[in-house]
């Protein structure tokens, strides 16, 4: 299976990402998986008119692109022509190359959020006119338009994330190359539902602070996230905490909120990153799936029965109490 | 005269462009185009200040931990905070972890690669590097991407991930490490050490940092050539293509170094300009720091320091030939860079490369291996000397209105934040990242930035598009061309 890879508005986060793949590494997963990488920016050998023909060749379909990978946004302007990036040593904007290259693509994969929305690189005043590969922020269309079908008949898949884990993009290109993905496989964002039908919260490290709202309230702090730091794992779709990253990491356990960054527009949340807006004491960003009414009378009924253990390790950037002994067979 | 356009590069970080006038087979102006404009700094304008650590790790996702650590120091010094000694440690840490990364990343898979072409294919040194380096397939690769990827362990428990952290912060770190982590990290180090030593340096990294002098250097390499490790591969196919003579930038003999890894108000590695020609350290302020747009696709009039500086990007500009800036310390190029560093730092054999060829692609490569060699080491006493139970972090208050300067040294050199804040809210943000330096456009006075100056010179073919001599000469920078612009 013939891979492209191009990066445009982004900042190559998601190839470093993948270079942190373990067990085994990029190259040996891409090659066992019968993965071949017609030129990929960071890894190839081929460098100027050699990378011109192998774009020429695609597009003229005499080398078949079975992938097109897109890490980055797209940048339309200024003014519509795309001159905020203008393919080196071709005078030719990067978005018509990739429009082309698209129109001849099996599958269109975009790498990250900045390609799959827009992400970062349309945050504020969005100065490079950047958009996502179908998406505009969570609006459908994007550069290529609601109604793009690459040749399979599916829309773009977005293996959205700032950065990607490494294993949602070599599982996502695995599974077109060993079985396919069909449109089920994808939610309505166009994600990969193998990371996407999860939540951050799934497995987070401090779920027993969230099960008894002990929140935390500066930096380093142990306790929960979600009450006053800003964190929105319990809303963003990722399996952060059951994949580790980087051998043992994820956002929570690194000590900081999750930003909900597989989500479209998370770049302008409408509050500081670091502050959970609120109305009446209560968040706004409720869990996902909990209504309203329970939550607020689970959380009063949880703070009111928090172990002193729990309430005291909450705002310690250790733990100070540890858990009694207990023993736990039936004697 | 003829003149020919150069890209798309790839194996450097993100989009770059040459246009290259050549004369009789040599290189008689070159001009460096950055061809992608995203904003970064416009974005930033209007944000709440914590917010910068959101947004500027994700300028570059290859040099993400150093822009983090370069907006926390901006904040940090708006704010008034000191982080704990804890919170110092942690933080060197992932800073030094990312950029020996970068280092590794760099040699391997994006520099020597170039020396694994066809082209080559004659010299007697070219089988076992094609073995070795072979983009993708050589066995250098195979070796390298999982010991890098356990090496990033380190930056799992420091930084949650690599890339796109938010453990660092104004006050330190919001990870406080455990005595077990302490102790796993420990061993990941020491794991990291015994890779080098076993495949990159075939030696004690002691042994390497100990190499006092050009001569000591190739006795080093004499003594068991080219086979000791990939170092030695390296140097070996140095000397036979004169790698020394390639890419030395003569009117830009100044190497920066902002300084780096803080501890206890003490920096590791030393901050100021080294002055090639007399021989001479010179003092660094960030007060003689401007920026000058008159070559670049953005509105501007004369150059100004980066605390009254803006970014307004502007395509009509005619002179203009990059969406880069073109900063200068006193008026003057300089260049920056591992190599940088450890001239500034005084080491030894750094400042005896320099000395008898200046920055050129052999010594900028045995900087930064060089710089491998004697972090490690720093790393295993700062990790040794994390205190369990003691604080990481340290809460401050942001001022309703303020300014703050963060300069530390990216993998790829001087990476400066300049941050203004007025109500609340970020009125100014301006970077000038180590690529900026290195690959600026001309200025006002016509001076060409440092890699145009280092291609000048380079003999090409007249039929060769994509010639391998500046390939070799860009890529010794190690330019990052999504910090460039950002």
């Amino acid at each position: 299976m013939n891979v492209l890879w191009l990066q445009s508005g982004g900042c190559g986060g998601c190839t470093m990402s993948l270079l942190c793949a373990e067990s085994p590494d990029v190259l040996e997963t891409l090659e066992g998986g019968g993965v071949s990488l017609l030129w990929h920016p960071s890894l190839s050998e081929a460098s100027g008119p050699e990378v011109v023909a192998i774009l020429e060749s695609c597009i003229a379909g005499t080398t078949p692109l079975d992938v097109l990978c897109v890490e980055g946004a797209l940048l339309r302007g200024p003014h519509g022509s795309g001159r905020f990036h203008v393919l080196a040593g071709t005078g030719r904007a990067m978005i018509d190359w990739v429009r082309d290259l698209a129109a001849r693509a099996r599958h269109t994969v975009a790498v990250g959020t900045c390609a799959a929305f827009g992400g970062v690189t349309a945050a504020g005043c969005n100065p490079a006119d950047a958009c996502g590969l179908q998406f505009d922020g969570d609006a459908v269309g994007g550069l290529l338009g609601a109604g793009y079908c690459s040749t399979s008949g599916l829309p773009v898949i977005n293996v959205a994330g700032c950065p990607t884990h490494p294993g949602w993009v070599l599982e996502t290109l695995l599974a077109l190359a060993l079985d396919g993905i069909v449109a089920s496989d994808l939610d309505a964002l166009g994600r990969p539902r193998f990371y996407a039908d999860q939540l951050v919260h799934h497995g987070c490290s401090r779920n027993e602070f969230y099960e008894f709202k002990a929140s935390a309230e500066k930096a380093s702090d142990l306790g929960c996230m979600m009450e006053h730091m800003g964190c929105k794992g319990t809303q963003a779709h990722a399996d952060c905490n059951v994949r580790p990253w980087n051998g043992a990491g994820s956002c929570t356990s690194g000590g900081y909120p999750c930003i909900s960054c597989t989500e479209p527009g998370f770049e302008e949340p409408g509050h500081p990153f670091f502050e959970t807006p609120k109305v009446g004491g209560i968040p706004i960003g409720l869990p996902s799936d909990m209504p309203k009414a329970w939550f607020v009378a689970l959380a009063a009924l949880s703070k009111s029965a928090t172990p002193k253990r729990v309430r005291t390790n909450a705002t310690a950037d250790h733990p100070l109490v540890t858990p009694v002994i207990r023993k736990t067979g039936l004697k | 005269m003829s003149r020919r356009v150069l890209g798309p590069f790839n194996r450097v970080e993100g989009d770059l462009e040459l246009s290259l006038d050549t004369e009789d087979g040599v290189v008689s102006a070159a001009r460096v185009n950055s061809p992608l404009y995203r904003g970064f700094e416009q974005i930033l304008e209007g944000k709440a200040p914590a917010d910068a650590l959101v947004i500027v790790p994700r300028i570059c996702g290859i040099c993400s931990v150093s822009q983090s650590v370069a907006a926390a120091a901006a904040l940090a010094d708006a704010m008034g905070v000191t982080p704990p000694h804890n919170g110092e440690r942690a933080t060197n840490l992932m800073l030094a972890t990312e950029n020996l990364a970068d280092h590794l990343t760099h040699f391997y898979l994006f520099f020597m690669p170039d020396f694994a072409r066809d082209a080559y294919a004659g010299a007697p040194w070219f089988a076992p590097a094609e073995a070795r380096f072979k983009a993708v397939r050589g066995s250098a690769a195979a070796d390298v991407l999982p010991a890098r990827a356990q090496f990033m362990h380190l930056l799992g428990t420091l930084a949650g991930k690599w890339p796109h952290t938010l453990s660092v912060q104004p006050g330190g770190s919001a990870r406080a490490i455990s005595a077990t982590e302490r102790v796993r990290m420990v061993s990941l180090i020491r794991s990291f050490r015994a890779w080098l030593e076993r495949h990159l340096f075939g030696d004690a990294l002691e042994a390497i940092s100990g190499i006092g002098s050009e001569a000591a250097l190739w006795a080093w390499f004499d003594a068991k050539g080219p086979e000791r490790g990939d170092f030695a591969r390296f140097l070996g196919i140095a000397r036979e293509l004169r790698l020394d003579l390639l890419g030395r930038c003569e009117g830009a003999e100044r190497y920066l170094s902002h300084g780096n890894y803080v501890f206890q108000g003490e920096r590791l590695f030393a901050r100021g300009v080294w002055d090639g020609a007399a021989s001479t350290l010179l003092d660094f302020a960030h007060e003689d720091v401007t920026e000058d747009v008159s070559h670049a696709w953005m509105e501007g009039g004369v150059a100004s320091h980066p605390l009254a500086g803006f970014t307004q990007p502007d395509i009509s500009r005619a002179s203009g030939y990059s969406w880069c800036k073109a900063p200068r310390w006193r008026g003057e190029v300089v260049q920056c860079g591992a190599l940088s560093r450890q001239v500034v730092d005084a080491h030894p054999l750094a400042r005896d490369l320099v000395a008898s060829g200046g920055g050129n692609v052999l010594s900028r490569v045995i900087g930064r291996l060089l710089e491998i060699a004697r972090v490690v080491p720093e790393m295993e006493r700062w990790v040794l000397g994390i205190e369990p139970g003691e604080a990481f972090c340290v809460d401050g208050e942001l001022p309703d209105s303020a300014h703050g300067v963060g300069l530390i040294e990216a993998a790829r050199g001087a990476l400066g934040h300049w941050l203004v804040i007025r109500k609340g809210r970020i009125q100014r943000y301006q970077i000038i990242a180590p690529t900026t330096w290195n690959f600026s456009p001309r200025d006002a006075r016509d001076q060409p930035g440092a890699l145009e100056q280092a291609l000048a010179g380079t003999p090409v073919g007249e039929s060769d598009d994509m010639p391998l001599a500046v390939q070799h000469i860009v890529r010794s920078f190690d330019p990052c061309m999504v910090c460039t612009v950002h």
